[in-house]
């Protein structure tokens, strides 16, 4: 763990404690579940996000297209009546689908992944809201599915099974992320693309993978949100979850430009974006006020960390001036 | 400081420095360092990277004081002078570093933030006046451009006359051109050094630095040799040489040139042959060459005349228009860098800090970059085989550098461009190509990379070197090939080596006294 992501670990347990303080049912455990619950949801989808963000990229289109796959869903296995299994793997392999197309649109074209993702934002929630004829999709009264509810909005020893598919994801994209030869590529390519390819690293296939492990990631949250919500009016359901997703990566260290931050930062971005998302529905804050909140804390982390950056700049520099008066060799 | 008049009869010189001394924690940078420039003088200042010479221009400058010393302007005599100072009494830099905006015309980059206004609140730049103002000094420094060309669109060359005229604005007295000719081709530095000797006849003094040699034999009045920080010699016109200002460099003679004078060798079988490749740079001239293992094969030619982009298509860097290309006699299709790494085809670009290393990387994880798969085990990496690479590799370049987990970024420009080696090194490459493989570097290291060119060569390796570099050409290479706007104008073989020769081929014309072998196609 890094000291960055130590310090966002304080900073959440910090928040905590004072919330807890001064409300004590932020400790209850329906409070955490609940929580945890959308960590689990919310995780997900900031994780592909995060996989993207390395490369130097960046997925807009992801609430659009939650809202999109999870009215799919919901009409597959609710009106179509289709086994929840295949409509599972329908649903997954159409995020890998539309991944892999902005990632063709962003390598082979070279269009800017900001432009593609904006466009894919604003097809996505329309295609959704045609489709359901702006009206909503849910389940017919009576009609229920126990394996996947149990599987999706379900608990095990009392944690949400969301939490628990989020822990298990994230260990497997850490190992992808920090441990494997594809994770090592994104983050040459995050750092310099030109110089990756000159090292012979396929680079347009690498960054195009990014973005179908966004998609299936993506599709797999919106799954879950879905059976979390059970019903969905395209017109508002995900809105603005690319922006949770983006601040969750960028509260956890990554930068924009590429290159930087790890699956640990992540998930404890996720984790401070939704304490703090409890901590206005527990201390009583206008809920109107949420984003206010959410933006000042992560400009406030951003501000911390970047000057913290320039201050250990600063001291490495004394102290390597320091130890060559002590009579070491200098450059 | 107070300032004492102590001006000197007969000749003043314009700046003197007297025993100047500068320390930086622990290491002296600077020491009992004295020399005089006169008006009109073209001093030559060499001596190798880590000399002083950088400490001597911020002195100059204004940037940095000295510890101890004088450095006396125009008569006065000053402990150290300030920027304001420095560029009140007339001296002006043009560094290796071109500082124009490209995006801005000629005549906003002389005169940014002095710009002639118009009367009247709004404050608009007076454009005619401006324009008034540039013309006469781009006829001075021989330009042949107009003031409103847009920057982006001259050549290095161009810029570097816009920063010498850039100069002469504000009255330059005496002007410091720090490594000007290190990134230009041939011709280009030839229109450079008669803008030299135009200052040097208007009577402005020029401290012209450069790696290049040759160079500084042609233009200097005066060379001063910096080594460890103090004058390791100062030498009039007449004893102005090569070999003379090497010795003074380096304090001993150096082998490399002897070696690499050795007769041509046998070449060996074709390894890589271009059959009438067209680049979409120049669509039209078909290129074809053949490369030889256990050759260097020099590539000269000025700059935009296609060599880069020969090299960018032989690495699947660039799309290939047409043409065909065969590896050890075997067609291939190279469609990306992958496919030519795939192939022991491996390059050493032109620009080594965006796109030869990742700055931001390790040395180790440099090194592994291109093999990564290798270093791997079920697709997870292994930091103790990449380490092991690393380290080997560190041994045999002998890159300096604390650990192999240093940050690449940290390195002195030898020590990239050795680690960029090393990564293809680590490989067992067929084919080397190196475009411009020792630009920026210093001749210790220079020496270091000739002789790992030839150790490639003398494996079997096939080495196509790009270079613009006169000397490193003629010095290096088994054989030449020179390029003209896109096509092969014609390969020199070792009796037919000179500077003349490849100049002329350089610019389409026939070389002298002997018939063309491999032919201009």
């Amino acid at each position: 763990m890094s000291k960055k992501d130590l310090g966002l670990l304080i900073l959440i347990l910090v928040v905590g404690a004072v919330v807890t303080a001064i409300n004590p049912r932020f400790l209850l455990p329906i409070n955490l579940a609940n929580t945890s619950n959308l960590i689990g949801l919310f995780g997900i989808l900031s994780i592909g996000q995060a996989f993207v963000i390395i490369t130097g990229g960046i997925e807009l289109s992801v609430g659009s297209l939650i809202a999109l796959l999870g009215t799919l869903f919901i009409d597959f296995i609710a009106v179509r009546g289709m086994d929840w299994p295949v409509a599972f793997v329908l649903i997954i392999l159409l995020g890998a689908i539309i991944g892999l197309a902005h990632g063709w649109l962003i390598t082979k074209l070279k269009l800017q992944p900001f432009v593609v993702t904006l466009c894919g934002l604003l097809i996505y929630r329309g295609v959704a809201r045609f489709y359901t004829a702006d009206g909503t999709a849910g389940f017919a009264f009576g009609q229920n599915f126990p394996d996947l509810e149990f599987l999706t909005a379900g608990r095990s020893w009392g944690v949400p099974n969301s939490f628990i598919a989020l822990i298990v994801i994230a260990i497997v994209m850490w190992v992808v992320l920090h441990r494997s030869v594809f994770g090592r590529y994104l983050y040459a390519i995050g750092k310099n693309e030109e110089a990756a390819k000159y090292s012979g690293i396929r680079t347009g296939r690498v960054v195009t993978s990014a973005y179908v492990i966004c998609g299936v990631l993506t599709a797999l949250s919106a799954i879950y949100f879905a059976m979390y919500t059970r019903s969905i009016s395209p017109a508002s359901h995900g809105q603005f979850y690319e922006l949770y997703a983006i601040a969750a990566a960028v509260l956890g260290g990554f930068s924009l430009r590429g290159g930087e931050g790890s699956l640990i930062g992540v998930l404890l971005g996720t984790v401070l974006l939704q304490e703090l998302q409890n901590l206005v529905n527990l201390l009583g804050i206008p809920s109107s006020l949420n984003f206010a909140v959410m933006g000042g804390v992560i400009l406030i982390g951003v501000l911390v960390d970047q000057q913290w950056g320039v201050f250990r700049a600063r001291r490495r520099m004394m102290e390597a001036t320091r130890q060559n008066v002590a009579g070491a060799p200098a450059e | 400081m107070t300032p004492t008049d102590t001006t000197q009869s007969t000749t003043a010189p314009f700046l003197s420095l007297e025993a100047v001394r500068k320390t930086y924690p622990g290491v002296v940078a600077l020491d009992r360092f004295s020399m005089e420039v006169h008006p009109g003088e073209v001093i030559g200042l060499v001596g190798e990277n880590g000399a002083g010479k950088s400490t001597l221009m911020k002195i100059l400058g204004g940037v940095t004081r000295p510890d101890s010393g004088t450095v006396k302007v125009d008569g006065t005599a000053h402990d150290g002078l300030t920027v304001e100072q420095s560029i009140g009494s007339g001296i002006a830099f043009v560094h290796q570093e071109l500082n124009l905006f490209e995006n801005l015309d000629v005549a906003a980059n002389i005169f940014f933030g002095r710009e002639p206004l118009r009367a009247g609140p709004l404050k608009l730049v007076d454009r005619a006046r401006l324009r008034e103002m540039v013309a006469p000094l781009l006829k001075r420094v021989g330009a042949n451009f107009s003031a409103d060309t847009p920057v982006a669109s001259l050549s290095l060359a161009q810029q570097q006359m816009v920063e010498i005229a850039k100069a002469l604005s504000i009255r330059a007295r005496l002007v410091i051109l720090d490594e000007p000719t290190s990134s230009l081709p041939m011709a280009e530095t030839e229109k450079l050094l008669d803008v030299i000797k135009g200052l040097k006849a208007e009577g402005i003094s020029v401290i012209f630095i450069s790696h290049r040699l040759h160079e500084v034999e042609r233009v200097a009045d005066r060379v001063v040799v910096l080594r460890d920080g103090t004058l390791a010699g100062t030498l009039a016109k007449s004893q102005i040489n090569h070999d003379e200002m090497v010795r003074l460099m380096i304090g001993r003679m150096l082998k490399e040139r002897e070696k690499a004078g050795e007769a041509a060798r046998a070449p060996g079988a074709v390894a890589l042959s271009a059959d009438a490749i067209r680049t979409s740079t120049y669509p039209d001239r078909p290129v074809s060459l053949e490369l030889r293992r256990g050759e260097i094969l020099g590539l000269a030619g000025l700059v935009g005349s296609g060599r880069t982009e020969l090299a960018r298509v032989l690495f699947g860097i660039d799309e290939r228009l047409a043409g065909a290309v065969a590896l050890e006699g075997k067609s291939l299709n190279v469609a990306s860098a992958a496919d030519a790494v795939a192939n022991g085809i491996f390059l050493v670009p032109e620009d080594r800090k965006l796109t030869g290393i990742l700055l931001d990387l390790s040395i180790a994880q440099n090194i592994s970059l291109p093999n990564l798969p290798a270093h791997a085990r079920r697709t997870l990496v292994s930091t103790n085989a990449e380490l092991a690479t690393a380290e080997k590799q560190k041994k045999n370049l002998g890159i300096k550098a604390p650990s192999v987990l240093t940050r690449t970024g940290t390195l002195s420009g030898g020590n990239q461009q050795k680690v960029v080696l090393a990564k293809w090194l680590a490989m067992n490459p067929k084919v080397m190509i190196l475009d411009e493989p020792t630009r920026g570097i210093d001749i210790g290291a220079k020496a270091e990379i000739y002789g790992l060119m030839r150790a490639l060569a003398d494996a079997g390796v096939a080495v196509l070197m790009i270079s613009s570099d006169m000397e490193e050409v003629i010095g290096v290479s088994d054989r030449i090939a020179v390029m003209h706007e896109g096509q092969i104008s014609g390969i020199l073989d070792k009796q037919e080596f000179s500077q003349e020769n490849v100049l002329l081929l350089a610019v389409g014309k026939k070389p002298k006294l002997l018939q063309l072998a491999g032919g201009a196609q």
